[in-house]
């Protein structure tokens, strides 16, 4: 298993049992039931065609969206005993859990009428921070995308990829213990979606944090995650569990050699199984 | 920086083009009106009514200014109660479906029909006049506004509530920013209406002494053939809306020039 060994605290692990969703209105079954362990401080991505019920999964388990059916646990690996963990719990992270969950749409999804300071600032302005406080820690996490010289510009003046770089900074900014992210560099060009896999790479390798990866890339999957879940076509089923036979530490000539060839091999055959191509 | 420069006479641009459409029509009008020898009672020619301006100028301006306080009270109305009225009915689908049916009143009811009652309610001068004002340019506003706050970035409203934002945080710091540029537009054309409802309300709704109202003006100087005074009241209440017009365009310009692609 390759959490990181400095801070095994960083993340959340995640139990799904039997969780299920359909649309009523459409009669769609996204999801039948689903069964699903995430340790924390895993780097899981989930491949599957389009429309199957990915995207469902990761709203549900972000809170957006409500199962039908089934139980979904997130909890703290080890119990917090500071005062924002709440009464003495079995380690279960019930204060405000949504805080520290983060969310990357497929698009930036930036509010154009703020600046990226105020814009990567917002998660925590909505959570009550202080001024100084909140605008510390957006400086920060821009540093992290290396955006720190942007920050007053508004998103209009931005570049697409300058702009999902200010939404994985808006992401960061609380600290997520959680950090799901839905297709978010589909619709960038491949050079910067590489730079911007390497840079979220990085960044969860410091800091730890569960990360839950969609997306319809075979590449990005393989050269992003530890674990690869393959999803089938409508309703989602597993096909295909596979811890990523790579190096810890990835850099882009990775995406050259056999090794990584040999696991986009498997992960495709896996898609096939499940009907997608 | 160039730009600066490029943009110091920019504005020349937009102000030269509709001068000249007006210089050209107002002396084909003289033109024309002259050589078919109509007569003035019936269209006056544009020197009368530049005459009829410059008779008495400073009641034409004390009738535009009466007019003015009539219509930007009801456009001010207009714009706070059509914000808030929007607001109100985009709460949920069951509120919108009960009311907005009858805010359908306000764009369909004939002010000039309804001002009489406004004088038995509130009796005349400038609050009934005011309210004919406001009942004229109300809907455009309920009506745009709404449409940008029914429009929200679904993703937007997702991320606020995965933040834990609050009905009052969603309001101000997601959906009236969202819903600006229609509230804009909404404004933009309350602007207008609100000078006509203004205008109409004073046919019916004013009271007898002191000033009269553009509105007023109208009415008497027609009933006594004198066309050359209307049609200088029409000019000054054309100039009247044109001037708030540019006033929202303004606001519309400052607030979403750095953002919005209708301003940039």
């Amino acid at each position: 298993m390759t959490t990181v060994a400095s801070q095994p605290q960083a993340g959340v692990s995640l139990e799904l049992r039997g969780i299920a969703r359909r649309f009523e209105s459409t009669g769609v079954v996204a999801i039948e039931s689903l069964d699903l362990d995430v340790p924390a401080g895993q780097f899981l991505a989930i491949i599957g065609p389009s429309g199957c019920g990915k995207s469902t999964l990761l709203r549900v388990i972000a809170g957006l969206d409500r199962a039908n059916a089934g139980e979904l646990r997130i909890q703290q690996p080890t119990p917090q005993r500071t005062s924002e963990a709440g009464p003495s719990g079995p380690g279960y992270y019930a204060p405000t859990p949504r805080v520290r969950t983060a969310y990357v749409f497929q698009d930036a999804h930036l509010l154009p009428w703020r600046t990226v300071l105020k814009n990567v600032s917002l998660p925590l302005e909505l959570a009550g921070a202080a001024r100084a406080d909140r605008e510390r820690a957006a400086r920060d996490a821009l540093n992290q995308v290396g955006l720190s010289d942007a920050i007053e510009r508004y998103p209009a003046q931005l570049s697409g990829g300058m702009r999902m770089r200010v939404s994985l900074a808006r992401a960061l900014v609380t600290d997520p213990k959680l950090l799901l992210l839905d297709e978010p560099f589909a619709a960038l060009d491949e050079i910067t979606r590489q730079q911007l896999d390497d840079q979220l790479r990085r960044l969860w390798r410091e800091r730890g944090m569960t990360v839950i990866f969609v997306t319809h890339s075979i590449g990005e999957a393989t050269f992003l995650a530890d674990r690869a879940i393959v999803f089938s076509r409508r309703p989602a089923r597993i096909v295909l569990d596979h811890m990523l036979d790579l190096p810890a530490e990835r850099t882009m000539a990775l995406r050259a050699d056999p090794a990584f060839a040999r696991q986009t091999g498997l992960l495709f055959q896996a898609l096939q199984r499940g009907g997608a191509c | 920086m160039p730009r600066a420069r490029s943009n110091r006479w920019s504005w020349l641009g937009a102000v030269l083009p509709p001068v000249f459409v007006f210089v050209v029509l107002t002396l084909a009008a003289e033109v024309w009106l002259r050589v078919r020898d109509v007569k003035p009672f019936i269209v006056p020619t544009p020197s009368r009514v530049f005459s009829a301006v410059r008779e008495a100028p400073g009641d034409l301006l004390a009738s535009t200014c009466k007019t003015a306080a009539a219509a930007l009270i009801g456009f001010g109305a207009s714009a706070l109660a059509g914000v808030a009225v929007a607001i109100g009915l985009s709460s949920t689908r069951l509120i919108r479906n009960a009311f907005y049916p009858y805010t359908v009143f306000f764009q369909t009811v004939p002010v000039v029909a309804i001002a009489p009652m406004l004088v038995i309610w509130f009796e005349a001068g400038l609050q009934s006049v005011a309210i004919c004002a406001f009942i004229v340019s109300v809907f455009p506003v309920i009506a745009n506004t709404l449409a940008g706050l029914l429009s929200t970035d679904p993703a937007l409203r997702d991320l606020f509530k995965l933040y834990g934002a609050g009905p009052l945080s969603r309001l101000w710091k997601l959906r009236l920013p969202w819903a600006l540029p229609n509230i804009i537009t909404g404004l933009r054309i309350a602007a207008g209406l609100s000078v006509i409802g203004a205008i109409v309300g004073e046919f019916v709704a004013t009271e007898l002494s002191g000033n009269a109202g553009l509105g007023v003006v109208i009415a008497t100087s027609a009933r006594y053939g004198r066309t050359d005074r209307v049609f200088a009241a029409i000019l000054a209440a054309s100039l009247l809306g044109l001037l708030m017009l540019c006033a929202v365009n303004l606001v519309g310009y400052l607030s979403l020039r750095r953002w919005h692609a209708s301003e940039q």
